[in-house]
């Protein structure tokens, strides 16, 4: 093959991209529409999973009850199929549009939901955990020595020193959702998914390319966002101190 | 009027010939993004721990391949290379490499370098001290990452349905297109047991390799 005619349709390719870009951010089904759907989504997943995520973890991790809950709720996250989940919960809203008054349609917005939701409570539970559990227990003598309530102590004392790792364990489940949201094409919901699975139906390598351009930008731009969070929810004192010591989520 | 059931076994069993084809399909997926996404991680690995300076652009580079959502890499790879195992496995393979170069370096670096010493005070050259002491002292570290990217690579693999590929994906999907609650199930519920067992005979291969770990496994 002519390297010089290869590049020629690559630059060629490009420029229609741009073109798409240029032509398609308007509008319901632009790309700029497309983005709000996808972060509506995202968030509301993302916040749904910590508010349940977050204290059942803190308090199960400061107790030291549940250590083999921990331990299932990790392996079993790992094991399922975000794609089946999300399969999963399309009859699942179908049947509670039918027959409840909770939600007006069981396709699009609801079994993204509730898959993301699903899919974002393990990890942020596991880092909870975890770091509740790595709290020096020196600390939490001197705490209570002090005279501090229990509800106080997990709140002022555990959560502060656990930052690193539960804010870890966010960040990587938010990475998580926004890549997974793609897959609410599926299930009737746009979203950047939405560009890829019409790409792939109809075989339109520009929609195609520029939806996987924007999902991998969109990841990226959460991974720095909330690393970036990261550094201003951390107390300055535990983040000098900890940040060495965090463990990347992945590693063992 | 009467409901269709939820789960319909006569499906299952009627289908029995092409769920047994679609689970050596996925198991196929698999194993080739595992071995090769193992040499690679390997190679690159070695590469990190001999020339420390480039192990930060190593993990970097991973790193982003790791957070590239997999069908987004996916609806980039086809365009080149098609609705093809070869696209299905380009994109397995990156996101096993994150997981498996940092369990190699950490299991080879926590090697205790008194024991690294006394080899060396032994007489072994770099390759043997690195193939007869390292290695399989590093070897439940290395394991540990590998059953974690087996049961990553399994759920992804359903994903490759969408281009073609997928295994019990393909289940999935089809249930979805046909509004057929019996075969997301299936599809779903083939993927998690697939993952399960996968991890359980990993688990029993870490047992016959590190035999003198059994009592601190059992332990944990």
């Amino acid at each position: 093959m002519d390297g010089q005619a290869n590049r020629g349709l690559l630059m060629e390719f490009l420029g229609d991209l741009l073109q798409w870009f240029g032509e398609n951010w308007s509008g319901e089904t632009g790309w700029l529409a497309r983005t709000g759907e996808h972060l509506r989504v995202s968030g509301a997943a993302l916040i749904a999973a910590m508010a349940v995520a977050l204290p059942l973890a803190g308090w199960l991790g400061h107790t030291g009850r549940g250590g083999l809950l921990a331990v299932s709720v990790i392996n079993i996250g790992r094991a399922l199929p975000s794609f089946g989940i999300i399969a999963l919960a399309l009859p699942f809203t179908i049947w509670l549009a039918r027959s409840t008054p909770l939600i007006d349609s069981g396709l699009g917005f609801a079994p993204t939901f509730i898959a993301l939701f699903l899919l974002a409570l393990p990890p942020i539970f596991t880092n909870t955990y975890a770091g509740i559990r790595g709290v020096d227990a020196d600390v939490v003598e001197a705490a209570r020595g002090m005279g501090i309530t229990e509800r106080r102590l997990v709140l002022d004392v555990e959560m502060p020193i656990a930052s690193p790792v539960i804010l870890t364990g966010i960040r990587v489940t938010a990475v998580q959702v926004v890549a997974t949201a793609t897959l609410g094409a599926l299930v009737g919901y746009g979203g950047y998914g939405r560009f890829i699975v019409d790409g792939l139906a109809i075989q339109d390598r520009l929609q195609l390319v520029a939806g996987a351009i924007l999902v991998a930008v969109l990841s990226i731009l959460t991974e720095i966002g909330f690393s970036a969070l990261e550094r201003f929810v951390v107390p300055a004192g535990i983040s000098r101190r900890r940040r060495a010591d965090v463990v990347p989520p992945v590693a063992v | 009027m009467i409901a269709a059931p939820f789960f319909r076994w006569d499906w299952v069993f009627d289908h029995l010939g092409l769920i047994w084809e679609k689970v050596s399909e996925h198991l196929v997926l698999t194993g080739i993004a595992l071995g090769v996404g193992f040499v690679i991680s390997m190679a690159l690995a070695l590469i990190g721990l001999r020339f420390p300076r480039t192990y930060p652009p190593i993990t970097w580079l991973t790193g982003v391949l790791y957070t590239i959502p997999s069908l987004a890499l996916f609806a980039f790879l086809v365009p080149i290379t098609g609705f093809t195992v070869l696209s299905a496995e380009i994109g397995l393979v990156s996101y096993t490499l994150l997981i498996l170069i940092r369990n190699i370096v950490a299991g080879i670096q926590g090697v205790d370098p008194a024991v690294r010493e006394a080899a060396l005070g032994m007489g072994y050259g770099s390759r043997r001290l690195f193939l007869e002491i390292e290695l399989p002292l590093a070897l439940p570290v290395i394991l540990a990452g590998v059953r974690i990217a087996a049961v990553t690579t399994i759920g992804l693999v359903t994903i490759t349905a969408l281009i073609g590929q997928g295994g019990v994906g393909f289940f999935i999907l089809q249930g979805l297109n046909r509004f057929f609650n019996t075969e997301i199930v299936l599809g779903t519920a083939l993927s998690v047991i697939l993952a399960v067992a996968v991890d359980l005979v990993l688990v029993l291969v870490e047992r016959l390799l590190t035999p003198w770990t059994a009592k601190r496994t059992a332990a944990s």
